[in-house]
């Protein structure tokens, strides 16, 4: 007894060393990329595109391709910016339609989530709203607008309701796509961790159906911001407040061509910005959480 | 020795960890109803170490299911006294949008455990798979091995008396399979738990088990039973472990045999 009692011991020693070795061995090493490469590698390249850009379009410009009046010089759009800038009124036009944009957004979010999970997990609504969801994402929300008008009257309201109808189908599809990649080994092994119905829902399918949920809000956000450009272009009244679209409709108006390319160039940057400074860095912190981000 | 046998037969004051009696199960297809599993009656004893073992299409998985409550038996009854039992799958089913300490306190908090105790009984249970530093490691960071003892942990965290495994190391490589063995046998008899093992490996199933239960296929029938009486730990490269593994094979390969003869 007292003998099998040490190799016992000794071999519980030994296996822990052993099991620690292959830990060290086989353990997966996460690198970070340092910020000297990410510059190098994510930011210098569309730093240059963009510089490419301007220095064709100078070109162009300088070689008299076209009348000035049609394609006016980057640094009148420049001119146009300071004049803006020193008027005092290029953060209140921003303000007024990325404010509409994010609020009008976040009512999408509200609504498209619930009515997501509902699909999602109702046979019945899903055989019943989920073709109308897919066709309403096809149609361009700018056919939203002339009936928002009658309905609703030229006021912030018809503004919300046509973000709305461009982006609720976006998230609502996005959440529905992410339920549908739940793997069902997710599902079984939550079940027998005893988390089924709303507590399955809470603990497993909602946490595995973020990265679809989260690309579907991206859409949305595009949708959201597409739709209330569409929007202020078409309806414009004093009482709506200038926003970047009504900038751009202005400068149609007064044939004011760099006022129109720097109305273009501010709708571009802050779809852009909102991506790269919320949805961007949160997907890529979901992916990068669950290992999910492949290095290249 | 005496003593911690005496120990667990005091906690467990019922006779069976689970009870499988005349289950059948069958299922719809394409070409009508397929039997799968026939009239199996099976007993695993509280702190027993059973081992199913079968080929391909014996039905072992899905009598595994149907112990775990994820599917109902055609006929028959299964009782599980010690409530829903914890099963392990061959993936490891971790999930990865948390760390491996938070995935075992989401079972602690499922079994309804108070929030204040959740974290150092995570932190014990990694220590009993000698994964203490490891709390906070992603899964994508682990390794294979590592991430099933981090499985193992999450199943013993659901404190059931009665713990399933469908295969579970049958993806990982040979030696961190044997190092995962000792283990698994370390804390089967330090915490004395009822264990019901599927694989379709002879030599796993006679390194770990008291009993291998050979179930035949087409449908799933209970061929045969070996009590296994070598001390353990063993080893899976043992004399002795060779030699009935021998005996096993060849009775599982009539088995597959007699698929071949119509």
């Amino acid at each position: 007894m007292a003998s099998t009692e040490t190799t016992v011991k000794a071999d519980t020693n030994d296996l822990a060393g052993l099991e620690a070795g292959l830990d060290a061995l086989d353990a997966v090493q996460v690198r970070r990329t340092p910020v000297r490469e990410v510059l190098l590698k994510k930011v210098l390249p569309p730093l240059l595109a963009v510089a490419l850009v301007l220095v064709v379009w100078q070109l162009l410009v300088t070689a008299k391709v076209t009348d000035e009046f049609k394609l006016p010089p980057p640094a009148a759009v420049w001119d146009s910016l300071s004049t803006m800038w020193l008027e005092g009124t290029l953060f209140d036009v921003l303000w007024t339609s990325v404010s509409r944009a994010l609020l009008g957004f976040l009512m999408a979010l509200a609504i498209g989530t619930p009515l997501g999970l509902l699909v999602a997990r109702v046979k019945f609504v899903r055989a019943a709203l989920g073709p109308i969801l897919s066709g309403l994402q096809s149609l361009p929300s700018v056919a939203w607008v002339a009936p928002a008008v009658l309905w609703i009257g030229l006021n912030d309201s018809m503004m919300y309701a046509v973000i709305l109808l461009g982006a609720v189908p976006s998230i609502a599809n996005g959440l529905v796509a992410g339920v549908d990649q739940v793997p069902p080994l997710f599902l079984r092994a939550g079940r027998t961790l005893g988390a089924s119905g709303l507590k399955g829902a809470w603990h497993i399918v909602m946490p595995a159906a973020l990265p679809g949920y989260l690309a579907g809000l991206k859409q949305g956000w595009a949708f959201s911001w597409r739709s209330l450009m569409a929007a202020e272009i078409i309806a414009s009244s004093p009482e709506l407040g200038l926003g970047l679209g009504q900038l751009l409709e202005n400068g149609r108006n007064n044939i004011d061509m760099p006022g129109i390319f720097l109305a273009i160039i501010l709708i571009l940057i802050v779809g852009i910005a909102i991506d790269l400074l919320i949805f961007s860095p949160l997907e890529r912190a979901v992916l990068r959480g669950r290992g999910l981000l492949v290095k290249s | 020795m005496a003593t911690t046998l005496a120990k667990a037969e005091d906690r467990i004051a019922v006779t069976h960890a689970a009870r499988i009696e005349h289950v059948s199960k069958s299922f719809g297809g394409p070409a009508g109803r397929q039997l799968v599993l026939d009239d199996i009656s099976l007993d695993v004893a509280p702190g027993e170490f059973v081992t199913l073992l079968g080929a391909s299409g014996c039905g072992k998985s899905t009598l595994l299911n149907l112990v775990a409550g994820l599917d109902r038996p055609s006929a028959g009854s299964i009782e599980t006294p010690g409530g829903r039992p914890a099963l392990m799958f061959q993936e490891h089913a971790l999930f990865p949008w948390l760390t491996a300490g938070k995935n075992i306190e989401l079972a602690l908090r499922l079994r309804g455990v108070p929030k204040a105790e959740r974290r150092p009984e995570a932190e014990r249970l990694l220590e009993l798979v000698r994964l203490g530093g490891s709390y906070r490691k992603r899964v994508h960071e682990l390794s294979g091995g590592m991430r099933q003892r981090v499985a193992l942990a999450r199943a013993l965290a659901q404190d059931s008396d009665l713990l399933l495994m469908d295969e579970p190391f049958a993806a990982l490589d040979a030696i961190t399979r044997d190092v995962l063995h000792d283990e698994l046998t370390r804390i089967w008899r330090e915490t004395r738990l009822s264990v019901l093992f599927v694989t379709h490996n002879v030599r796993e199933a006679v390194r770990l088990a008291e009993r291998v239960v050979l179930l035949s296929s087409r449908p799933g029938r209970i061929a045969r039973e070996w009590t296994i009486d070598i001390p353990q730990p063993r080893r899976i490269e043992d004399a002795a472990v060779a030699e009935l593994s021998v005996e096993i094979t060849e009775e599982l390969r009539g088995e597959i045999r007699r698929h071949g003869q119509h």
